[in-house]
Formats: structure tokens, sequence, C-alpha cells
């Protein structure tokens, strides 16, 4: 693993992140922040994903559940060379081709559409299954946020992974504690813990999603697991990367002010 | 008494058959096979078909991500829990990223009978006419659901298909073929065109030689393609009739009424009638029963046709 490479890829895709919600006044940047290093990771180590094949039928597959994060995956996908970095400066701008939510009839190199919470899962586990009937030997990625599985098609599709053995699948939990209005414990408090979704039949690994040593530990022994789905939770912090911004609700989806947009790029700057 | 067939179990032998001819074919249903009668295909292939539980989000879903690896999906269950409970599925998940989903129900309308109201969807078309793109199918006959079953397969987008619990008069035969986008016209009226689908076809048919003999002359057109709808067949009645008269199985509001009022106001106003639900909760009892109670009959058709005739 080219682990200084990765961290600074991240670092990079974290001022596309900025400045395109900072450009668009619009977008979520903290869960955006909480997601890229393990998009980072899958993106640029990990996948076999490129401009030369993100069409062919044996690629691998990211699918962002958590589709208010489109953010984060538009920036992986300009640094993949399968958008334009012009095209960010477009980020949910009318007649351009980067929507508040991704859409996969405008964007390339984007799975599917998500946006309304609770259905990737249910997605990845079509496309993980669909691969299997094919014969096809490549693995499905799903994210999902902590605040998103309150949805009860979340849970739904857990049973319908776990069901079908799908191995070919990684389910990957942002735990970054927040949703829109306030604290995930203190709203429906969806305890995603280790044991609960051993009991649904995954088989389940606990990271510190920013340290990428831990991240590659993880999808590497994902690798190694049979006729089980693996379910990996991704302890990280919302809007890691900005002190201002870490762990504030306030950073969901509001844009950065001017001065905090300056302040905030300083600080990737001298990271 | 003309034979009565079972479109559902039409449509579960088409799959079998179209199942026999492509391996790409793959059916999801959410724990209503038995009565959806994907069951038959559930025997012939097990390994091609999926039952999602009672999850009916998940199901979609996940027909999308079949999709997406080049599989043609088939999800079932009935109209109500096909249509209402997944309406945000079936518009982000499918409709939106354009995946080619098809959703069959069965048990659409009032006719599910004893089940009561909670499970009478008789607002299915509404929820799906909406939809920008949604292709939408309301077939009269088992011989036309055999055929536009196929027709699905073959359609590399996105539809909705909806099927009685009850079995309907056989109005045509296997020779016949239909297309999406058309309809059957059995006549067009001098005076009044009836535009009818699915149960009220056969209904609608008996009353033409009743009007005969009251001295108006009647037509229909069996419009199970609801959208996109017939244009041709359409201007035909609007040029050729004085009057409409919409049967469906379906409430007045949003369904094929509504989608040939909103033509005709804009090509040939013509005075149109409308016999569907009124805005109300169905509720227990035999299918007969409730279609004399909410005036799915041949007499409201002609009470209707008689008040636009008298002000010709
Ligand atoms: C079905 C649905 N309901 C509500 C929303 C509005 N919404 C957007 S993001 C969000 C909170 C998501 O929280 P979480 O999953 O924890 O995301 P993260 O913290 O990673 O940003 C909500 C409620 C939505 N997009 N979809
Ligand atoms: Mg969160």
């Amino acid at each position: 693993m080219k682990k200084d490479f990765l961290i600074q890829r991240s670092n990079e895709c974290r001022k596309e992140i900025l400045k395109m919600v900072y450009n668009a006044s619009s977008g979520h940047i903290g869960g955006a922040f909480s997601a890229i290093d393990i998009m980072v990771y899958l993106y640029f180590e990990k996948m076999n994903f490129s401009k030369n094949n993100f069409t062919d039928i044996n690629r691998d597959r990211f699918i962002l559940s958590k589709g208010h994060a489109s953010a984060a995956l538009y920036s992986c996908l300009a640094f993949k060379e399968i958008i334009s970095f012009e095209e960010l400066s477009g980020f949910r701008k009318i007649d351009r081709m980067l929507q508040g939510h991704p859409s996969r009839k405008t964007t390339p190199g984007v799975e599917t559409s998500t946006g309304s919470l609770g259905q990737g899962l249910s997605f990845a586990n079509g496309c993980a299954l669909g691969l299997k009937i094919k014969n096809i030997n490549s693995k499905t990625y799903c994210m999902v946020g902590d605040g998103e599985i309150n949805e009860g098609q979340f849970w739904e599709a857990l049973m319908t992974s776990a069901r079908y053995r799908l191995e070919n699948l990684r389910v990957i939990l942002d735990y970054n504690h927040l949703q829109i209005d306030g604290k995930i414990e203190e709203i429906k408090n969806p305890s995603p813990s280790r044991e609960r979704f051993e009991s649904f039949g995954f088989y389940v690994i606990e990271i510190n999603g920013h340290n990428f040593d831990e991240i590659e530990k993880a999808f590497t022994e994902a690798d190694l697991i049979k006729r089980m789905p693996v379910f990996i939770i991704a302890h990280t912090t919302k809007g890691k990367g900005v002190s201002f911004m870490e762990n504030n609700v306030d950073f969901h989806g509001t844009p950065p002010k001017k001065d905090e947009f300056e302040r905030a790029m300083k600080e990737l700057e001298n990271a | 008494m003309p034979e009565k067939k079972s479109l559902r179990t039409e449509y579960g032998k088409t799959l079998v058959e179209l199942g026999k001819k492509h391996d790409d074919l793959i059916v999801l249903d959410a724990d209503l096979a038995k009565s959806t009668k994907t069951e038959l295909f559930k025997k012939e292939f097990p390994e091609r078909f999926f039952d999602m539980g009672i999850s009916e989000a998940d199901m979609i879903a996940t027909a999308s991500g079949f999709s997406s690896v080049g599989l043609k999906p088939f999800c079932s269950s009935f109209a109500m829990f096909l249509t209402g409970r997944v309406y945000d599925q079936i518009r982000n998940s499918v409709a939106y990223p354009h995946w080619n989903v098809k959703m069959v129900s069965t048990h659409a309308g009032i006719s599910v009978g004893e089940d009561g109201a909670s499970h009478q969807c008789n607002e299915d078309i509404a929820l799906m006419r909406v939809l920008p793109g949604m292709t939408l199918l309301c077939p009269s006959d088992a011989f036309m659901t055999a055929h536009l079953t196929k027709k699905l397969y073959e359609y590399e987008s996105y539809a909705y298909m909806r099927l009685p619990r009850n079995d309907l008069d056989v109005l045509y035969s296997e020779n016949d073929s239909f297309e999406i986008g058309k309809s059957v016209v059995h006549k067009i009226g001098r005076d009044i065109t009836i535009i009818a689908c699915g149960a009220m076809v056969s209904i609608a048919k008996s009353t033409l030689l009743r009007f005969q003999s009251l001295g108006i002359d009647a037509g229909l057109i069996d419009m199970y393609s609801i959208k996109p709808l017939d244009a041709e067949s359409l201007a035909q009645a609007l040029n050729k009739s004085k009057a409409l008269i919409i049967a469906e199985e379906h409430s007045v509001i949003g369904g094929l009424g509504s989608a040939v009022a909103q033509f005709s106001s804009e090509r040939r106003p013509l005075p149109i009638a409308f016999i569907g639900i009124e805005d109300v909760f169905g509720e227990s009892g035999f299918p007969d029963s409730l279609f004399l109670k909410y005036n799915l009959t041949e007499e409201a058709i002609l009470k209707k046709g008689k008040m636009l005739y008298d002000k010709f």
C-alpha cells in the first residue's frame, strides 16, 4: 500500500470537496470528510475500477448509499480521470452533470442514483447476487451512514445479504455518531454494535476509518472470508480534517462562509 | 356465458415459457408467490427465483441491482404493496437511475373482495402514471396478459403491469397480438365511445348492444396501454364520437380517465363521463357485490351514456 500517496490523495480530495461545496453554496461536507479516507483507499488502492474499465461487467463497484456525500464521490471520480476537474466547478449547478446527489444517468462512474436514504444496500445486494449468478468474481462495496440505518429497508437488506451468503459484498458503516438533528444516540439510537451485525449473519470488522493501516488490514481480511458477507464498522469523525468542522453537526449540510472556507483551506494546506 | 380465465396464472405460465428461452430472466416476489403465480417460475427455475420475504422495498431496489449487471428482473406482489408501499424505491432506485425492472402486480382494484380496503388498491395507476418515463399496462384478458408479459420482457426499460385477482372473460385469442402503446379498437361509436381497461372492458362490451337498442351508437376501445396511450385510436374516437365514457377499476382520480381527459382537452375537448371508484375506500364483500355497490356495472355505464346523449 502506498500509504503516503493515499494520505496525500485524501487531503487533495478534502480540498476539492471543500471547494465544491463552497462554490455551490450548498452540499454536505461533514459526511464527505468522514467517508473520504475509506473511499480513497477503495478507489486508489483496492478496487478494480479505472477510466478504462468503469463500464466493464467485471469491475469492482462502490455504491454510496449515503448519497449526500456526493462531493466525496465526485472528487474520487475526478482524480480517477473519469470526470474532469472542470466539472467539479459545476457541482449542484443547472445544465451541469454533477447533481446534488449521485445520478447514474448524468454522471459517468456513478453506479446508481442514491440520495433517498436506506436503499443502497438493497441495490448492492442485487449487484453482488447478480454477479454470483453470472460467475463473475468482482466485489461490491456499499457505504451507509449511521443515521441512514434508521431506515427499515437497510435492515431488510442486511437479511438479504446474509440469506444469500454474499461473500463478494462488503458493507461499510460510516460511524460518525451524527445525523442531521443531532447525535444518533439521542435520536433513534440504532446501536450499531459488532454483536448486532454478527447476529444478522455478517463477519464484522471494526476499524478506525481514518487510519490507512487499519483500513487496509480490514479489507485484506475481508477477502479471506468465505460464505458470509462482511460488515466493516468504521469509527469516524464527522468533518474529519478541519478542526472546527469536526464533530460539529452544523457542518452536516450547511456550506462554509467565506472566512470559514479560508480557514478550512489553510488547515488542509498545512496538514 | 363467456369462458373466464385467470390473468395471473397466464402471467406465471408465461414467465416459465420465457425462462426456458432466456437465462437472464430473474423473478422476485415478496412472500406472495402462491397468489401472484410466480411460484410457477419458482418450481421450474429455483435458482433464478428470489423470494425476498415481506420486504417489498428491499425487493425493488435489489431488482435494480440485478438489472445493473445485465439481468432482467420481474418483481411481483399485490398492487397495494408493489406500488404504494414502495413508491420511493420505484421512483428513486428504478425510474430515476433508469434500470430495466419490470413490476407486475396482481390483486389490483376493488375486486380483491373479502380482504377489504387495506388490500384493494384503487390508486396504483395514479401513482405509477405520474412517474417520468413509466410504462403502464392494464390487460383485460388472459391471452393479452401472456402476450404483454412477453412484450415486457423484450422492452428495455422499466414498466408496471396490473392484474386482477379474479378470472376475467376471454376476449381475445392466442393469435391476437398487442403492442405497448397500442389499443384494441372494438368499434368507434358515432355517438359515444367507451374507453376501458382491465375488468371494465368486458362489462363495457356488454353495453354496446344495449346502447344500440336505445338508439345510441356506442363503441369501445380497450386501452390496455395506459401509458403511453394509443394516440391514434384516441384521435379516431375524438374525431368521430360526440362524447366519451371512461371505465376503469380504479379511482376516478389520476387513472385512465384523467389521462384521456388530459389528452382530449388539448386535442379536441369532448364531454367525458367517468366510471370508477369515487374518492372512497372500498370494503369487504364478494367482488360482484362490490362492483354493484361501487357502480362498476353495465347499468352505471348506460346511465352515464344516456345522460351524455340527452345533452347532445
Ligand atoms: C429517506 C431520506 N430521508 C431523509 C433524508 C434527508 N437527510 C439527508 S442526510 C440525512 C442524515 C444522514 O445521516 P447519516 O446517515 O449519519 O450521514 P452522515 O453523518 O454520514 O452525513 C438526512 C436525514 C434523505 N436524504 N433521505
Ligand atoms: Mg452520521
